[in-house]
């Protein structure tokens, strides 16, 4: 018998501050242990929190951008447990009352077709510190500097059917993020962490089984596998007559399976209670406008544009608007006078992996718009310019051309040194010109090969046919004759 | 006691140490050296426009953080923890002259109202050593009355200003709650928290009061409001409507709290006032309704308390995390405050919070609501005792929870209202003060103390009620 499987994913995001949620300290990744503290993140005695105002609307940005109503008013709320990384014994977050709810996110699923999942809310709260356990032998040391940083919390529908599924909702999820500027999403910088929830049941049954809450997973495909690993769990343990128990998982990616905590994690109760230390933070509908208008173009709407404006097929769209970055590089070489195809071949080309190597565009737009203005003119050959680009990319201030002549990669289309190199060809290769008399066109190619061979690579191609064309015409005629 | 007077903040701080030295007996202090009071009178002489301040010594409660001395709130668990940062209050009190060097002894993280629960011992009634000072703020009420002091700070989460400043024969006034900045205040009850003050006179407290009201960026609770004025007294209170609460003054009130505010009454009919009979009807929930909500916000609050980043740290038997926040907490806190944190973490427990957080939150509107109401109809302000009974004996109450927390019955539902009130001296009986509770409307605290520095002309604070 086959089985459905049901997943709700709650994703934690940090937002892009330069300060922590409820105090001054900076956000900065990496910095020496307990470095960036203070007595409210520390939760001394008699110290108060004070919201940050750029993370409420980093928040409420995002919420926006996955459809969320705002609520005006929301609530901050303590959420009690006591663990050593919790410097107040409870951890600010938001209960009842959150900043956002209702929104939805589209996407391909592949196996279902494009799919809309809910995103039943949004909230914001600070986040805990971190235990060591390899810094010191036999104990455990305790670094605050996460204490305290401004995190999202957001909270899908259980629509999610299957790993799959759930590993495309993310990176659609964080493509919007990114989009809209709220977070870096890094789930190596802990600036994304995913918790899923997932159970089984028959097909066409209403009500969700007992879930299993997967935790400890460090990138998309992770998430994927923890997944795979769990479902399986839960079939066989279901289809060997033992029910599926409420467990916290961890995922283990050298062994690819799933582990139960040891702590007892189900039976925590929380004892939520408004925070009496902040006022409900209150939103005006007009700012709430602004924020929705201040809104940058999201990766959907961007493709459609993309297609639309440029005529661009569905595929280059896609690609081009895989970040924002890209995109905006794309426009700004067709800015240049570009045609957009072409400016889509060499972004999605030699653009895009140095890119994906260094981070950055080496080549400003402008540039690689001259350059590619040298072939449409035919001073330069594809093959040659990609060299030229490589170049420019350790010498971005250079000129396309300049580099073409120092690279000796500038294209001779005078007729006279063109007509010398395709004479010269014609007489080495008396064979194959009377195979192409005798009706063998194919080795025109040949032809033109053995030119650009003998002009290294500087004769222009399209200059070079039209002249082996008549040349061996010629030759034809004079051998009738 | 004003520096200018008496020729310079140096003589002040000499002089406030042979008091303190001669008041050892009430165990009312903490923390204090001559030292650092002759440190912050040469800093108060040295500054260019002392401040309306200038010379006064002044306590704090031992839950106001400063960078110079420990701060315990009368608990084994914060050790000798000593705050990296001063509390606003502090920061206002010295720009304003005011020279801040003694930390007053409390009940443990203010939980009490007789500073018998204090880790260091209790605190004696400057009158009689065997009875109590009220409490939670009994250390700073005491100094003030045994004439140490012209004016201390304590905090109020259910009367912990009033109910001792009763009890001591001393004005003690509650602000209105977002009136002071509660940074640097060690938190308890934090939707009830408030700095308050102690002062020999109405005018005294009010100029404390002053300097460190206002809005603080720090306290995101503080209301956005200039800071109160000292206002001049009232010479007649023609024009005022007194409401008297019939739920304040039950049948079974003692005699002479009962007479001292007839007494009372009669000075403000014969200074002009008005006096209407008025019903608060919720205010009689108001002790079960505070002991819901201030636990439970006591009992977030004093998690931080484990043992981990500060304070007292016990290893306990199985070296693990349990064990030493079970060993830390478990012999850190007194009965009292673990008692406290029991029934706060109880009420907020899954499958109890709606009978008892959400619903003493609702009874907490209607207890407000009454005030609302009641100054709507145009009630200018309300008097009341402060207390039913004179000071208790030590070892009175200590059995028995409830009768203690009752010693706060007229003062508590201020606190859930979060208005502005005063207690000031209406006698004594059987040598014992009385004290006269006035009720202003939210931040109305200038009308609050004009009338009562009129009403504490009219009354001699030591004279026998009869």
């Amino acid at each position: 018998m086959s089985w459905e499987t049901v997943i709700g994913l709650e994703v934690h995001v940090q937002l892009r501050t330069r300060t922590k949620m409820f105090c001054g300290d900076r956000t900065t990744f990496g910095d020496p242990p307990n470095t960036n503290v203070c007595p409210v993140c520390l939760g001394l005695p008699g110290a108060l929190p004070v919201p940050n105002a750029e993370a409420i609307r980093l928040a409420t940005r995002a919420a926006l951008a996955l459809g969320c109503t705002i609520h005006e008013t929301s609530v901050f709320a303590r959420k009690n447990y006591f663990y050593p990384d919790l410097p107040k014994g409870y951890q600010i977050s938001q209960f009842d009352k959150p900043l956002a709810t209702g929104g939805s996110l589209t996407f391909d699923s592949g196996e279902r077709g494009r799919i809309r999942v809910g995103i039943t809310r949004l909230h914001v709260e600070e986040d805990a510190g971190k235990l060591l356990h390899d810094r010191f032998p036999g104990k455990t040391a305790v670094d605050l500097n996460r204490a305290g940083i401004p995190l999202a919390e957001i909270v899908s529908e259980p629509d999610l059917r299957s790993p799959a599924e759930a590993r495309a909702y993310l990176s659609t999820l964080r493509q919007i993020l990114v989009y809209a500027g709220v977070s870096d999403c890094s789930m190596e910088q802990g600036s994304l962490r995913v918790d899923a929830n997932i159970s089984i049941r028959r097909p066409g049954d209403s009500r969700l089984g007992t879930k299993a809450e997967v935790k400890n997973m460090n990138s998309f495909a992770n998430v994927e596998r923890a997944l795979e690993a769990e479902r399986a769990r839960q079939i066989s343990l279901v289809e060997s007559g033992n029910p599926v128990e409420q467990v916290t998982l961890l995922f283990n990616a050298g062994t690819g399976q799933v582990k139960p905590t040891r702590s007892k994690e189900e039976s925590h109760d929380y004892r939520y209670f408004p925070d009496p230390d902040l006022p409900p933070l209150t939103l005006t509908s007009a700012w709430i406008a602004e924020q929705r208008a201040a809104l940058p173009e999201l990766p959907d709407a961007k493709r459609g544009r993309l297609e639309a404006e440029y005529a661009l097929p569905t595929y280059d769209a896609r690609v081009l608007t895989s970040e924002p970055e890209l995109a905006h590089y794309f426009e700004s070489v067709v800015q240049a006078g570009v045609d957009p195809k072409t400016a889509a071949n060499w972004v999605m080309g030699d653009v895009m992996t140095t890119y994906n190597e260094r981070g950055a565009f080496p080549v400003a737009p402008e540039r690689l718009g001259q350059l590619i203005g040298l072939v449409s003119r035919g001073a330069l050959s594809h093959q040659a310019a990609k060299r030229v680009y490589g170049e420019l990319s350790k010498t971005p201030t250079d000129d396309p051309a300049a580099v073409a002549e120092r690279l000796g990669l500038t294209q001779v289309s005078d007729q006279g040194a063109l007509t010398g190199w395709v004479d010269q060809v014609i007489s080495a290769h008396p064979g194959e010109v009377s195979r192409f008399l005798n009706g063998e066109t194919k080795l025109m190619a040949f032809f033109v090969g053995q030119v650009m061979k003998r002009s290294k690579g500087k004769a222009d191609p399209k200059g070079v046919q039209p002249l082996l064309q008549e040349r061996l015409r010629q030759t034809a005629e004079s051998e009738s004759r | 006691m004003n520096g200018a007077v008496l020729g310079g903040a140096a003589s002040i701080a000499q002089e406030t140490g042979k008091r303190l030295a001669a008041a050892e007996s009430l165990n009312a202090t903490l923390h204090w050296s001559q030292d650092l009071l002759d440190a912050e009178a040469r800093r108060v002489d040295a500054m260019p426009s002392p401040g309306p301040l200038a010379g006064m010594p002044l306590a704090l409660k031992d839950n106001i953080v400063t960078v110079e001395q420990p701060t315990t709130c009368g608990s084994r668990i914060l050790g000798d923890y000593v705050s990296p940062f001063n509390a606003t209050v502090v920061e206002r009190l010295r720009s304003a002259g005011g020279m801040v060097a003694i930390k007053a002894n409390m009940d443990e993280f203010a939980m009490g109202s007789s500073t018998e629960h204090s880790a260091f011992g209790r605190v004696r009634h400057p009158i009689d050593p065997s009875r109590v000072p009220g409490g939670s703020s009994g250390g700073s009420a005491a100094l003030v009355a045994a004439g140490v002091l012209p004016a201390a700070l304590g905090s109020e989460t259910g009367g912990s200003v009033r109910q001792p400043a009763s009890f001591c024969g001393v004005v003690g006034i509650k602000p209105s709650y977002g009136r002071v900045s509660r940074f640097g205040l060690v938190a308890f009850g934090s939707s009830l928290d408030c700095i308050s003050v102690f002062g020999r006179t109405v005018k005294d407290a009010g100029r404390v009061l002053s300097v460190i009201s206002g809005p603080d960026p720090f306290d995101a609770t503080t209301v956005d409001r200039p800071p109160m004025r000292v206002p001049e007294p009232l010479s007649s209170l023609r024009g005022l409507t007194l409401g008297l609460p019939r739920e304040y003054f039950p049948s079974d009130l003692h005699a002479g709290v009962a007479a001292a505010l007839k007494a009372m009454i009669d000075r403000a009919r014969e200074l002009g006032a008005e006096i209407r009979e008025v019903s608060l009807p919720h205010s009689a929930y108001a002790v079960p309704t505070y002991y819901i909500i201030a636990p439970a916000e006591a009992a977030a609050n004093l998690a931080r308390y484990d043992g981990v980043r500060y304070g007292l740290r016990l290893i306990g038997p199985d070296g693990d995390i349990r064990s030493l926040y079970r060993a830390t907490r478990g012999q850190g806190f007194g009965a009292e405050v673990q008692r406290r944190i029991l029934v706060g973490t109880y009420v907020l427990s899954a499958g109890y919070y709606d009978a008892y957080y959400r619903k003493a939150q609702q009874v907490r509107s209607l207890i407000a609501d009454d005030f609302r109401r009641t100054f709507a109809s145009g009630v200018d302000l309300l008097l009341t005792p402060t207390t039913p009974t004179p000071a208790f004996r030590s070892g009175e109450k200590t059995a028995d929870p409830v009768a203690m927390y009752l010693a706060d019955i007229f003062v508590c539902p201020i606190n859930l209202a979060g208005l502005p009130a005063v207690s000031i001296p209406a006698g004594r009986s059987e040598g014992l003060p009385i004290g006269a509770q006035l009720i202003a409307p939210a931040f109305e605290e200038e009308r609050l103390l004009a009338a009562a520095a009129a009403l504490e002309r009219a009354i001699p604070a030591e004279a026998e009620v009869r």
